[in-house]
């Protein structure tokens, strides 16, 4: 095996499109070395991506903020305007793993890891994140969400990779949200996941709204339904069941060692519904 | 010397012991230099791996291991062909199949080859490279669906004469307690609750993975590193398989990271052993956390039928209880301790239980913290807890009622000396935790447990050095802080400071035989032996002191770490101390020294009354601890933070099992968690404080009177927490674990 | 499969070893620099036992390759007492008995410490729910969590 650790993201564009074998991308590795131990991963060379400045880089971009692909939770959690702007975005990110997991992870590993039950993903997708792939063809920026495709499973090209995530500007008087479910407090993964953002007029009318599941599907759910019972409403209990149902609706889980069908479906309106608490208590109502 | 016990409980003033000094491994284990099983080298070692059985149940019909032996750096390869047979001790034979899988893999994770080689790397190759012919066979994971006409077969044999005629085959051993009339009793109750109630297997969860190093040279001497509860069960165990003298083999117990039961048999160290004898190499093997949940030892899963009536005023008629364990792959799950201890804590007239022994498809179940009886205490208990509140009855009160005392009769047959239940119980019920008030989707619980203790083979060996301390040389690996407690009691005796006793664990070649540290037996019987040790080295001082003033020796008596003169001689002489008597010690005879070799009997019985609040999430099922409280006997805290250290430790570990923890079985038989992410043992963030009370009724079978304490505390918290969340939820839980899946249904079924 | 060769620092001294490209950081302290104060209980980031700070960012180094230590500072269990002068969160669990068997000790006291740097007043909660990826099997967490509040109490009053 080869571990590379290039600089500058041209070299290492060029060095994963020249890679013949099996070249996988080390982020922040909580998912890449557990694989690799267990021996379902037996990659021919690594990318390490942490040595390019720029990606270790939260950014300030068109009123939003550009997070590359190298940062870890960690550090999103410490950037206090970044978290006061996506404070769902970062609290999922803080919920990966535990502490020591956090100094390590990133958003675009999150995302590229394709887990259905990534944490990150309905927050970033609730946030509406765009990620921006890089490869020999250029750059290209896509919604998160198309991202990954299925469990483990993702869009990217040969030779591409994330360079980084890109966090909108926030609109005023909107929030987001992101909650999951797991057994314990802490170190589990997410039984059920909910990340919903939403926006108020000065009246306290909802004017948008988007609500994105995990683990109850194989890749994250974007739930329009679910927006459109938010849409409209001043976020009341009516909307609340509105919205608790459409997410029901469209859970489509499966039954494994960490939850039963039915439990899934319920939670997932359980969560949309306190996580749209939440964010509207973020939007300022 | 020898005093009465009892009349010396009454008089003791302990100076050391029930304080509370400083752990002497401390500094070693805060600064990482603490040696644990994986953290010892050997020059020119090999790095052991083995290959487990990717199939649940499987005839192994070749081994293919020549592809393997042909890789550079592999040095040995082992299969079950390498060692003898044995034909005439079923108990290790069914250890060595367990070791390493004979005619048929009996589970996911099974051992079925090993190699050793010159690096990880290669020997993971090496692996690969050995082809094993398997014919896949039916399996069946379930404890009630094996005894189901037409089950999978384990082992053609069955199970041994207990077991009545035209049984399943997959039944081991029945086991049969009690006395009384069950029917008469029954007939006497105002209700009699019929339920049945089942538990998951779970693990022992230490942190510390299972390794060793072992080495074995051409004229048969082997020494063996590992960690483990006993080493000198190793040594026995392993020079069985490997047929070598006990003598020849010595072996070393590491630091140990935790074992709770799991690490008292062996699972690498006979392999270790042969693969170091046909490679002529030392051999390390260390094991995968996903290794140490497939293939070493969980406890059992159970399945419990109870039949208890009781009186409107809350006496108990009758109790009978029907227990099924599967214990995994071969005979030997606990169920007999379940059936014994299941009605330990009542006073009754009429009581029956029956045991069955039953075998699966799961790794070969090991001890576990009380083994077999926190299950019987949690189907009892919430039966108990059940008809108490049917009948508006304080739970408390109705234990009270019931609880048996010295004098009583036990269900599984001896009549208790002086035990501590019911002081558990009247402090529980005067504790403010009991009358604290509960919130919405809150309730509260409790429970009682009960475990035997025990005693067991036991050397000590204490030596006066020159310069006037001593050194305590015992048998038992420390898992709890023992090599402290064994210090604290020889300083008590010998009347010196506790810093200046150092105790150390022995290797076998040091002591004669000594019993696994389990049954809760260390502080008991080996605090005995070092108590007697240091009496036996008291005397000896006495002697030279006579010598040196040349009185009769029976007129010399020992206090506060000094040899005075007594009777007629009574301040004749100064005081001579342990230092003086010492620093001549080479003149009046030579070195001083004590030992002590005993299988002491009377360990006392132990009791415990366990508290919980907590609260049940109507939306999501998830269960919250928010107060928990220990109520234990400890007979004498001889360290009282130990103490609350395991009562602390055996509750947690009732709250993994009573919530989130449990072997999770695919239909295909393969373990699907097998790692510490979907194996959920409590993380801190899950707990509140656990408070602990320490009641101290002496064990008369004790010098100072001390009763095991590491044990009982994991028998209450199932059936507590159960109990807790019936109430907050509004609906009897019958199943462990309680995780919110389950939880959520019962609610929304109810 | 040719070797890394690494320069790097642990616990402030200047090191420099060979690694294989897939080794991680925990096998490189254990097998190679015979530090094995840091412990494996799963290998997987699940278990703490490992923890290690990687330029002053808490870890699992179990999660880390050998190689990406180059350049970077670590500092692990053996560096954590100045001399024989132990770091007051030693002391502390000594005190207390907040350990057991001790395998977890290591890890522990190395997120305790990385906890109290960034907040030396932390609730009971914060330091729950900080230390939630160390797993202690003994203890129940109650005598852990009490040492470190008092730690941090003793170590604010006396700065």
């Amino acid at each position: 095996m080869r571990y590379l650790a290039p600089t500058s993201l041209d070299d290492a564009v060029q060095l994963l499109a020249s890679d013949p074998g099996d070249c996988r991308i080390l982020a922040g590795g909580t998912d890449l070395l557990v694989r690799m131990r267990s021996g379902m991963a037996e990659p021919d060379s690594i990318l390490d991506i942490k040595r390019i400045n720029d990606l270790r880089q939260i950014t300030a971009e068109d009123g939003g903020w550009r997070i590359g692909a190298a940062v870890s939770s960690a550090e999103m959690n410490e950037h206090t305007a970044l978290k006061a702007d996506w404070p769902g975005v970062v609290e999922a990110g803080d919920l990966i793993g535990s502490t020591q997991i956090q100094g390590r992870c990133t958003l675009a590993g999150n995302l590229c890891n394709a887990s259905p039950a990534a944490d990150s993903v309905p927050a970033m997708v609730a946030a509406r994140a765009t990620a921006r792939i890089v490869g020999p063809d250029g750059t290209r920026d896509v919604p998160v969400e198309d991202v990954p495709t299925g469990p483990g499973k993702t869009s990217l090209g040969k030779g591409e990779f994330v360079a980084s995530i890109f966090l909108p500007a926030k609109a005023d008087r909107s929030g987001d949200a992101y909650l999951r479910f797991i057994p314990r407090t802490e170190m589990d993964i997410a039984v059920v996941g909910c990340g919903l953002s939403l926006t108020l007029d000065d009246a306290g009318i909802c004017t948008d709204a988007r609500v994105a599941l995990g683990a109850v599907g194989p890749k994250v759910i974007v739930v329009d339904a679910a927006a459109e019972a938010l849409i409209g409403t001043q976020v009341d209990d009516a909307a609340l069941d509105a919205l608790a149902a459409a997410c029901s609706n469209a859970a489509t889980p499966i039954a494994d060692k960490r939850g039963t069908v039915e439990f899934r479906t319920h939670v997932a309106g359980v969560l949309a519904r306190r996580a749209a608490t939440i964010a509207k208590s973020r939007a300022g109502a | 010397m020898a005093l009465d016990s009892k009349q010396q409980l009454d008089t003791l003033d302990f100076k050391v012991v029930g304080t509370r000094p400083l752990r002497p491994d401390g500094i070693d284990k805060v600064t990482g230099r603490a040696r644990f099983g994986a953290d010892i080298t050997a020059p020119g070692m090999l790095v052991g791996l083995v290959l487990r059985s990717p199939h649940a149940h499987a005839r192994i019909k070749s081994i293919d291991t020549s592809a393997a032996q042909a890789i550079d750096g592999v040095h040995a390869v082992v299969t079950s062909a390498d060692f003898e047979k044995i034909t005439d001790d079923d108990f290790t034979a069914d250890i060595l199949d367990n070791c390493m899988a004979g005619e048929k893999a009996l589970y996911d994770g099974h051992a079925v080859a090993a190699v050793a080689a010159s690096s990880g790397a290669i020997a993971r190759r090496a692996l690969k490279a050995i082809k094993v012919d398997y014919e896949v066979i039916d399996h069946v994971t379930d404890v009630d669906e094996a005894i189901k006409p037409g089950a999978p077969v384990l082992h053609a044999a069955g199970g041994n004469e207990s077991v009545p005629e035209c049984s399943s085959p997959n039944i081991m051993a029945r086991y049969e307690f009690g006395h009384g009339d069950i029917d008469a009793g029954l007939s006497q109750a105002d209700r009699v609750l019929e339920r049945t109630y089942r538990t998951e297997a779970t693990h022992q969860g230490y942190i510390e993975p299972h390794a060793c190093l072992a080495q074995i040279g051409q004229d048969g001497q082997a020494d063996l590193w590992c960690c483990t509860q006993g080493h000198y069960m190793v040594r026995n165990t392993c020079a069985a398989i490997m047929g070598i003298d006990q003598g020849q083999l010595r072996v070393t117990a590491s630091e140990i990271g935790g074992g709770f039961g799991g690490k008292t048999t062996v699972f690498l160290e006979p392999v270790a052993l042969m693969l170091a004898k046909k490679s002529s190499r030392p051999v390390k093997m260390v094991m995968s956390r996903s290794e140490v949940l497939r293939a070493t030892g969980p406890t059992a899963s159970s399945s419990v039928d109870i039949r208890i009536g009781m009186t409107k005023d809350g006496r108990i008629t009758a109790a009978f209880a029907e227990l099924r364990y599967q214990g995994g792959a071969y005979a030997g799950s606990p169920v007999e301790f379940g059936a014994m201890s299941a009605f330990a804590p009542y006073d009754l007239e009429h009581v029956k239980t029956v045991g069955w022994d039953i075998v699966t498809n799961r790794p070969k179940q090991a001890a576990y913290r009380a083994p077999g009886a926190p299950m019987a205490a949690y189907a009892v208990e919430s039966a108990i807890d059940e008809l108490a509140k049917g009948f508006g009855l304080d739970p408390l009160e109705v234990r009270l009622k019931n609880a048996a005392r010295e004098g009583t009769v036990a269900s599984y047959g001896p009549t208790y000396p002086a035990i501590g239940l019911e002081a558990t119980l009247r402090k529980a019920k005067d504790h403010p935790h009991w009358t604290a008030p509960l919130g919405e989707n809150q309730g509260r619980g409790v429970a009682c447990g009960f475990w035997f203790n025990f005693g067991g083979d036991t050397c000590v060996s204490l030596n006066i050095t020159p310069d006037g301390t001593a050194t305590v040389s015992e048998g038992n690996p420390d898992i709890g802080g023992s090599r402290a407690s064994m210090s604290m009691m020889a300083a008590e005796e010998l009347g010196i400071p506790y810093e200046k006793v150092r105790t150390i664990v022995a290797d076998t070649g040091s002591l004669g035989q000594n019993e696994v540290t389990d049954g809760s037996r260390v502080t008991f019987a080996v605090g005995l032996a070092t108590i007697e040790a240091a009496r036996a080295a008291k005397r000896e001082m006495c002697k030279r002191a006579a010598m040196t003033w040349g009185i009769d020796e029976e007129a010399v008596e020992w206090k506060d770490g000094a040899a005075h003169p007594a009777g007629p001689n009574a301040g004749s002489h100064p005081p001579l101390t342990l230092a003086e008597i010492a620093a001549t010690a080479s003149n009046t005879g030579g070195p001083i020294a004590g030992h002590h070799e005993a299988n002491p009997e009377g360990a006392g019985v132990s009791f415990a009354t366990h508290m919980v609040d907590t609260e049940v999430d109507p939306d999501t099922g998830a269960v919250k601890i928010l107060r928990y409280t220990v109520f234990q006997d400890a007979g004498k805290a001889v360290h009282p933070d130990y103490v609350e250290g395991q009562f602390q430790g055996g509750a947690v570990q009732g709250i993994g099992w009573a919530l989130n923890e449990e072997y999770i079985y695919g239909e295909d038989g393969i373990l699907q968690n097998a790692g510490f992410l979907d194996y959920r043992i409590p993380v801190a963030s899950d707990l509140p404080m656990i408070d602990t009370v320490i009641l101290e009724i002496p064990n008369p079978g004790h010098p100072y009177g001390v009763r095991g304490v590491g044990e009982t505390s994991i028998v209450p918290p199932l059936a507590a927490i159960a109990n807790a969340v019936s109430e907050a939820a509004g609906v009897r839980m019958t199943q462990l674990p309680m995780s919110p899946p389950k939880v959520l249904a019962a609610t929304q079924a109810d | 499969m040719s070797k890394i060769h690494v320069t790097t620092s642990i616990n402030g001294d200047p090191t420099e070893y060979l690694c294989d490209p897939e080794e991680t950081l925990l096998d490189v302290l254990r097998d190679r620099l015979g530090m094995t104060g840091s412990k494996e209980g799963c290998g997987t980031g699940d278990c703490g036992a490992c923890s290690v700070t990687m330029d002053g960012r808490l870890v699992c180094s179990c999660l880390v390759l050998g190689a990406e230590a180059d350049g970077a500072r670590i500092d692990t269990i053996e560096g954590m007492a100045e001399g024989d002068k132990l770091h007051p969160l030693q002391r502390k669990f000594i005190e207390h008995a907040a350990l057991q068997c001790g395998i977890c000790t290591p890890g522990i006291l190395v997120a305790a410490k990385s906890l109290l740097e960034r907040n030396p007043d932390p609730t009971e909660e914060e330091a729950r729910y900080w230390l939630a990826g160390n797993l202690c099997r003994c203890t129940g967490y109650d005598k852990i969590i009490r040492a470190v509040l008092d730690t941090a109490a003793e170590m604010r009053e006396a700065s």
